[in-house]
Order: C-alpha cells, then structure tokens, then sequence
C-alpha cells in the first residue's frame, strides 16, 4: 500500500501547486470578464435609468426595442432602423472579407513559394502592422481619403479630375479602413495552410498535363481551404465589433454595431439596450466560431497527404 | 538540396499567374503605406497636414510642451507597465502550472481556453461588460479601472509566448536539477526561469504593446482625469486634423513599432 500511497500524495501536491499557481490568471479572468458578461445579460433584462445606469426591475423592452417602437399611445410599431444597422455591419463585412480574401490569397501564396528565409521575413512584414495603434493606423486613411487628401490632391495637381471625389465618410472609406484593418488577419492562415504543402503535387499535377489554373484550381485551392476558411472568419468576426474604423472614416451617419452600442452609454443613455445588443454581438460571433470549430476543424486537409 | 530546386522550379512557373507578384506588392504598400504617411506628415511645416510644403522639426517640441497629452501619454505609461507586469507574473504562473503539475489534457486545454477569452470576445462587447461591471459594484472610474481591465486583456497575450517557449524547453533540464538535489524553487530560479526568459520578456512586451495602444476598452472605462494617449489622440482627431495630431500618432506609431520589432525577434532566438 505504501507506493499507491506515496504517489497519491505527490499527485495531491502536484494538484495544490497546480491549482495555487493557475489561480491568478483564472482569478482576473474569470472576476474582471466572465462576471462581467453576467452582469451585462442581466442588465439587458432591466429598465433604463433615467440618466444613464438602470432601473433593478425586469423588462425585457430592450430586446423588443430591436424590432418595435412605442408609439405615443404605447402601442407597438414595427421599426427597421436598428435591423438596418445589423443589416449594413454583416453587409460591410462581408464585403470586407471577400476583398480581404481577393487581395490576401495571391499575396499569402507568393510569400508561400518564397525561400524560407525572405519568406520568414515577409511574414514578420505581415504581423507587425498588428501591433501598431489601430486608431493611429485608422487615422493614416482620413489624410489619404478626405477631400484635400493625398489621393485627391494628387489627382487635382495632375489634372484627372477637376472636383475631389468623395471616398470618405461613406462606405468605401469604411470597407478601405475595414479591409486594412484585418487584412493580417486573412493572409496567415492562409499562408500557415500553404506553406505546408508539397509542391511535389503540382509538378505532378504539371506531369499530367495541367495548366497552372489547372493547378492552382485543382491542387493549391483545395489545399488552402483550411486556411481561408479561417482567414475568413478571422476577418468577419471582428469587422462585425468594429468601433474605430466606422466611428472615424464612417462620419456620423454611417452606423455599424459598435457605433450604435456606444451611443447607448453615450448621447442615448440606454445601457439595457446596449447590454442587450452587446448580448447579440457576442453570441453570433461566439456561434459562428463554434459552427466553424464543428464543421471545419480536423478535416481541413481534404484527405491529401499533406506534410 | 534537389527539393528546393523543384520548389524553385514551380514557384517560378506558378508565382507567374497572371497578378500575383502585383497584388503582393500591392498588399505590401497598402499595409505600410499609411504608417509611412503619418510619420513623414508629421514632419511637416504647413499647417494643411496634407500639402507638403517642406520639412520640419517644429511641431514635435510643440507637442512636447502640451501638458494635456504629456499627462495623458503618463497615464499610458502607468497604466502599460502596470498591466503588463500583473499579466505577465500571472502568464508565467500559469504557464508552469499546467506545465510541470500534471494536469489532465482537458484540464490543459480547459484553462487555456479560458485565459484566451478575451481575445474571442468583441473589444466593444468586453469594453460594454467591464463600464457595467464596475458602475455595478461601485468601483470609481479612474486609472485604477483602466489598469484592471488592461490587465484582463493582457493575459493571454503574456501567456500564450511564454507558454510555447515552455513547451519548446526540455523536461530533462529540470529533472537534472532535481537529480542534484534542487529545490522546486531552485529549479525554477536556475534552470526554467533562465531558459524560459525570452519568453517571458516577449510575452510581456506584447502585452505592454496592446495596453499601450488600447483604445475602445479604455474609452468605456477611463473616467475623467484618465485619459490615455489614445483616448487623447481620438478626441484630438475628432476636433480636427492639425500637425499635432499627426506628430502624437507618429510618436505613438514609433514607440509600437520598434517594441513589436524588439519582442518578435526575442520570439525567434532558439534556446
């Protein structure tokens, strides 16, 4: 008995240790983020305070505000203008994703077929913009875009045009900022997914007789799924939560979700109603990155022996 | 030596697609190009930021000089340091927690799933939680608000290098210590934390980075007097382009880039 002993008690410290040193982090977490998510589906459920805050008495208008407006007799009118706002952030970011995809794919797949060295370069060129503020960044693109801006200026001095086009405060200048923003985010994946693969399989593919559509279409794109896919989620999700990008290069009419859930703790005051699309946020892109685990993870390389 | 020339052989006929090499220099200007505008604008001296008329070193004294956004780049400073130090102590705890004390594989993934949280989350949705969360519990919003909710987000960004340089370290380097008769303590001062050190510094250069460039979670959560350097810098923009904004943003931009570059490098260095 003494062994099973001796083993059950090393494994009991092994444990008390384990526990002692994970619990700071699990601590923060879970008591700054986790609760907080609570509180914030429980204050969804409240009544608005009159100046900001809420009111503890259950009401679940603010998730009927999404749909209807009271009219002046209390009665219920059907109202599309917050419908309108999700409509517009999944419109915008889709169209996001699909530029991101068009520009990324064929830049992750040049640096993909780069020597290892220069190639580790490119991708650390990649990664570092990333890490740069967002804002700042954002910001770069009202000097370029806005009307005595880089582009029209240049194409005044030029003489291409004559008046400044308008590309900003519109939704060319928040799907530019958009795309900008999360383009990262599209070409590592797919660079992660293309980079293993044996390129053997084209030159076969090449021995067969096919041309390089042929190959990139029979060969390279199956092969890259996995990394699209991710990439594109990569770029979708935040895009939906966007603030910055639309809050600066959208002006004032030009509302995504962020926008409209900001102004319910600013000029609205409705924090149940904010907590509650906050809520909704939160759930469609939790979802979608479960669908994507479920449906996607695993099964990615297409049952070619890659690697 | 003949797989690389086969590689090079296709690569050739396939980086010839009709647009590749173009769109790849393309995506290269468009992710560099602005960063690059900001900082030449920034030097500058006329005052249509935009019409570049010559160059300058005048604006940067004048922003220097501007108590509003040295108080505000302090509090960055403060707040930056403050975070990333929490988070990464907690990172690095972690990490050997479910390193070296035998968890269960589930318990493995469990928890790393749980410090990533943040990073799943919608900034807007976790900027949302955390304003109601400490209007709820009676905390005054301040410095001390931003810095806990910086140091939430900064945690899986101390963590997630350091656990991988953990997992990148030979467990017999450990167990050879413990052979001579180290401590638990001794172990870890003499043989993991040396090891693991680049790691660590990177993990908490990153996380430094993302507190110091934070916007959307502070904006909710800074009450007045809090205000940070990108706070600043938003409502500065909001009032109208001018050469300061410009000289604040490049600063900022400087001071990221060449901390990212730092910690990305750390990153590389092989044990």
């Amino acid at each position: 008995m003494q062994p099973v002993t001796a083993a059950t008690a090393a494994r009991r410290r092994a444990a008390l240790m384990r526990y002692a040193l994970v619990a700071p982090a699990i601590v923060i977490i879970v008591g700054f983020m986790v609760l907080p998510l609570g509180l914030m589906l429980t204050y969804s459920f409240l009544e608005p305070g009159r100046y900001g805050g809420v009111v503890w008495s259950y009401s679940p208008e603010a998730y009927i505000r999404f749909f209807f407006e009271r009219d002046l007799d209390d009665s219920l009118v059907f109202n599309l203008a917050y419908v309108r706002i999700f409509f517009r952030s999944f419109a915008l970011a889709f169209v996001t994703t699909l530029v991101a995809l068009l520009i990324g794919f064929p830049a992750a797949l040049y640096i993909a077929m780069q020597s290892p060295r220069w190639r580790n370069f490119l991708i650390f060129l990649v990664t570092v913009p990333f890490w740069t503020n967002l804002l700042v960044r954002n910001y770069a693109w009202i000097l370029i875009l806005r009307e005595q801006g880089l582009i029209n200026e240049g194409l005044l001095a030029v003489g291409v045009i004559e008046a400044p086009i308008r590309m900003i405060y519109n939704n060319f200048g928040i799907t530019v900022g958009l795309v900008y923003s999360f383009i990262p985010f599209m070409v590592l994946p797919i660079y992660a997914s293309l980079e293993r693969i044996d390129f053997r399989l084209v030159e076969a593919a090449y021995d067969l007789g096919a041309n390089r559509w042929q190959a990139l279409r029979r060969i390279i794109l199956p092969l890259a799924r996995p990394g699209i896919y991710a990439g594109c989620i990569l770029v979708f999700i935040p895009c939906l939560g966007a603030y910055v990008t639309p809050a600066l290069l959208g002006g004032g009419r030009n509302l995504m979700i962020g926008n409209l859930i900001q102004l319910q703790f600013g000029a609205s005051q409705n924090w149940p109603f904010g907590a509650a699309l906050a809520f909704v946020l939160m759930a469609i892109v939790l979802l979608s990155m479960l669908f994507y685990l479920w449906r996607f993870r695993g099964r990615g390389t297409g049952g070619l022996g890659v690697g | 030596m003949a797989k690389v020339v086969t590689i090079g052989r296709h690569a050739e006929r396939l980086r010839r697609f009709p647009g590749v090499g173009v769109t790849t220099a393309f995506f290269f200007a468009y992710l560099y190009l602005p960063i690059v505008i900001v900082i030449a604008l920034s030097f500058n001296e006329n005052r249509i930021v935009t019409v570049w008329t010559g160059f300058t070193l005048d604006w940067y004294p004048q922003v220097l000089a501007n108590t509003d956004l040295i108080r505000a780049a302090r509090n960055s400073v403060i707040v930056a340091v403050t975070a990333s130090l929490i988070a990464t102590v907690a990172g690095v705890t972690a990490a050997l927690g479910l390193r070296y004390f035998r968890p269960r594989p589930a318990e493995e993934t469990g928890t790393t799933a749980l410090i990533a949280t943040p990073l799943l989350v919608p900034e807007i949705v976790t900027a949302v939680a955390t304003l109601i969360f400490f209007v709820a519990v009676g905390f005054r919003l301040g410095l001390m608000t931003v810095i806990i909710a910086h140091t939430v987000f900064c945690i899986p960004f101390a963590y997630l290098p350091i656990r991988a340089r953990l997992q990148g370290l030979d467990p017999a380097l450990r167990d050879a210590a413990f052979d001579l008769y180290a401590d638990e303590w001794r172990a870890f001062r003499r043989v993991t934390l040396p090891l693991l050190w680049p790691g660590i510094l990177a993990g908490a250069l990153l996380a430094f980075i993302v507190s110091l460039d934070n916007f959307v979670i502070t904006f909710f959560v800074a009450g007045p007097g809090a205000t940070t350097l990108p706070v600043y810098i938003f409502s500065m923009i909001r009032m109208g382009i001018t050469p300061e904004v410009n000289v604040a943003s490049a600063l900022l931009l400087m001071v990221s880039l060449g901390i990212v570059t730092l910690s990305l490098l750390l990153l590389k260095r092989r044990a």
